[in-house]
């Protein structure tokens, strides 16, 4: 079964008819404010929609929001990353930033897919994890790795897709996949470009630098193959019109899932172990 | 053959303000200051490194490097290094102004005597078979870059092949910027591997040294069945600097330091390092016992 399907052709004959952007004017466009977040998709792609609350360890984190839907026809477990779409929602979303209690939601309900035997669907959009004295105090490193522990084995097909910003380990808490799709204006990276640069040069405003040198277009994905497809959006970004967006999605979503159906369990989970292990490059001298 | 235990010390002599004689006493390479800015005792390095390098005055734990502390856990002359070929590539052409990833691994080679972050092999504790995975902090601060991931996996595939116990020592900044999205993919690669141990039944203790930082913590150092923080090490996900930097607060001085740890439920025990090595053993054989016979009727 091929993993870079139809979907990543008419991404290409798309993006030949303009002007490829550079990878800081992908970063502005994962990030503008009005791209479609994780319940605008669900407005659009899932015909039935109950979202499910809390941890039940702490509390509820509002930056990662999951529920059941409906894909078509078929009932599935939806989590992602959600940014506010204003400064109060914001304040309650913290940008999209999870905490801990995220995490260990996204896990609870990763566990009851597996229950009932639903596929998972994570749509990832986190600028990075939240920074704070709280959220280590609740072990956000610890939650992180429990998840991706967790999804390294859970005994149903995963499909992630990268919508917005793939920041850190805080993505990578909902992104450990059978399949990762990537939206034509995505980035997914090990840090923010700013946080990058401010580790690699202490200074913080080479942002457009280390995104150009730390490869975190779809487009360099695709070609690492950490990305399996890339999926489309409207001529100037998901923003422009989210009804296309969602629908290019949505039809990436379905033919991914429906591929994943094809395959028993027993191979699912050993080819995602083999996926994860053969990551990596380096020399034998 | 490759020299194991380099008798390079593994503590920064600081010059700092000290007493003409006590500088004299530095430069003959027989006495080191204790790193603890409010200790700063003048340590005589014999006595010093009898006590595994901790200040005998303030307890303070200084670093060690790879190969020091394998020497400090596991039994004399029982280590045999693995997957020592494995070098770092460039996965990204990384370049940009001013430094290239190939300069900066050249670089970290010099300082630290390694080849890479992370040093893997197979020993024997008190009698008992180990894996054993040590970062090295010295090499470009132990980032996880594919090296690491993989020698993690391999040494988690040994474990289980060869039914013996998985022991990791972790010190590191986190994720290795030069290898990009590569670095954030072996944090799923390493969990991956102790994924497949744990179904094994398998065990892995992992251990926290100062400091020990995001995509390692939230990863393979994460998911020990046993974890252990060294006494005062730093163990987080974003560090300090970072937070302060972010929230505009100040972190209390205990913040994030091992005893923080304890307190909050996220790692198992924390020790002094002299307790490091009789600790595993119990562990060790605790683990052990479960696949011995069922007990016998009295």
């Amino acid at each position: 079964m091929p993993r870079n399907g139809s979907v990543r052709l008419k991404a290409q004959s798309a993006s030949l008819s303009l002007p490829s952007p550079t990878a800081w004017e992908r970063v502005q466009l994962a990030r503008h404010p009005e791209r479609p977040y994780t319940l605008d998709y669900v407005q659009h792609i899932f015909s039935e929609f109950v979202e499910l609350h809390g941890d039940r360890q702490f509390g509820d984190d509002a930056a990662i929001v999951g529920g059941l839907a409906t894909l078509q026809t078929r009932t599935v477990m939806l989590i992602g990353h959600q940014k506010g779409r204003d400064t109060r929602e914001n304040l309650l979303r913290r940008f999209g930033m999870a905490r801990p209690e995220g995490y260990r939601k996204a896990l609870r309900l990763m566990r009851q897919a597996e229950k009932f035997g639903m596929p998972v669907v994570t749509l990832i959009d986190i600028p990075g994890a939240d920074p704070s004295l709280m959220a280590e105090e609740r072990g956000q490193a610890f939650a992180i790795a429990e998840n991706l522990l967790a999804m390294s084995r859970l005994r149903v097909p995963i499909v992630s897709a990268i919508i917005g910003e793939g920041g850190s380990g805080g993505a990578l808490a909902l992104g450990v996949a059978d399949r990762v799709l990537m939206q034509e204006n995505a980035i997914y990276s090990v840090a923010s470009p700013e946080a990058a640069a401010s580790i690699l040069w202490k200074d913080g405003g080479r942002g457009a630098e280390a995104a150009e040198a730390m490869r975190i277009t779809a487009q360099d994905l695709l070609r690492f193959g950490i990305v399996d497809a890339i999926v489309p959006e409207p001529p100037g970004g998901a923003h422009t019109d989210h009804g296309v967006a969602a629908q290019q999605l949505r039809q990436a979503l379905v033919e991914q899932l429906a591929a994943l159906d094809e395959v028993p369990l027993d191979a699912l989970v050993e080819h995602r172990a083999r996926r994860y292990r053969d990551i990596g490059v380096f020399q034998t001298t | 053959m490759r020299n194991l235990f380099r008798k390079a010390p593994p503590y920064i002599t600081v010059p700092g303000q000290a007493r003409p004689a006590a500088q004299d006493k530095e430069a003959e390479g027989l006495w080191v200051r204790c790193e603890n800015e409010r200790c700063r005792e003048l340590l005589y390095v014999r006595e010093f490194e009898n006590n595994l390098n901790v200040c005998h005055k303030c307890d303070h734990h200084a670093r060690l490097s790879a190969r020091e502390r394998i020497r400090q856990l596991v039994d004399e002359g029982t280590f045999t290094e693995h997957d020592a070929e494995l070098a770092p590539a460039d996965p990204l052409a990384f370049a940009a102004a001013g430094a290239s990833y190939r300069q900066k691994l050249a670089e970290a080679a010099t300082r630290s005597g390694e080849r890479e972050a992370a040093i893997a092999g197979s020993a024997t504790l008190d009698g008992l078979h180990i894996q054993i995975l040590v970062l090295d902090f010295a090499f470009m601060g132990a980032s996880m870059g594919s090296v690491v991931g993989e020698k993690i996996a391999r040494a988690a595939d040994r474990a289980s092949q060869r039914q013996a116990a998985l022991v990791s020592v972790s010190a590191s900044g986190g994720a290795r910027m030069q290898e990009g999205i590569f670095s954030l993919m072996q944090m799923a690669k390493s969990v991956t591997a102790l994924a497949s141990l744990g179904a094994a039944q398998i065990p892995h203790i992992s251990i926290l040294v100062d400091p020990t930082l995001g995509g390692v913590t939230a990863s393979y150092a994460g998911v020990g069945d046993v974890i252990i923080a060294e006494q005062g090490a730093l163990v987080g996900f974003a560090g300090p600097r970072v937070i302060e930097q972010i929230t505009k607060q100040k972190l209390p001085a205990d913040a994030q330091r091992a005893a923080f740890l304890l307190e909050h439920g996220m790692v198992d025990l924390v020790l002094h390092r002299r307790e490091l090595r009789p600790t595993l053993t119990r562990l060790l054989r605790l683990y052990a016992g479960v696949r011995e016979p069922a007990l016998a009727r009295v």
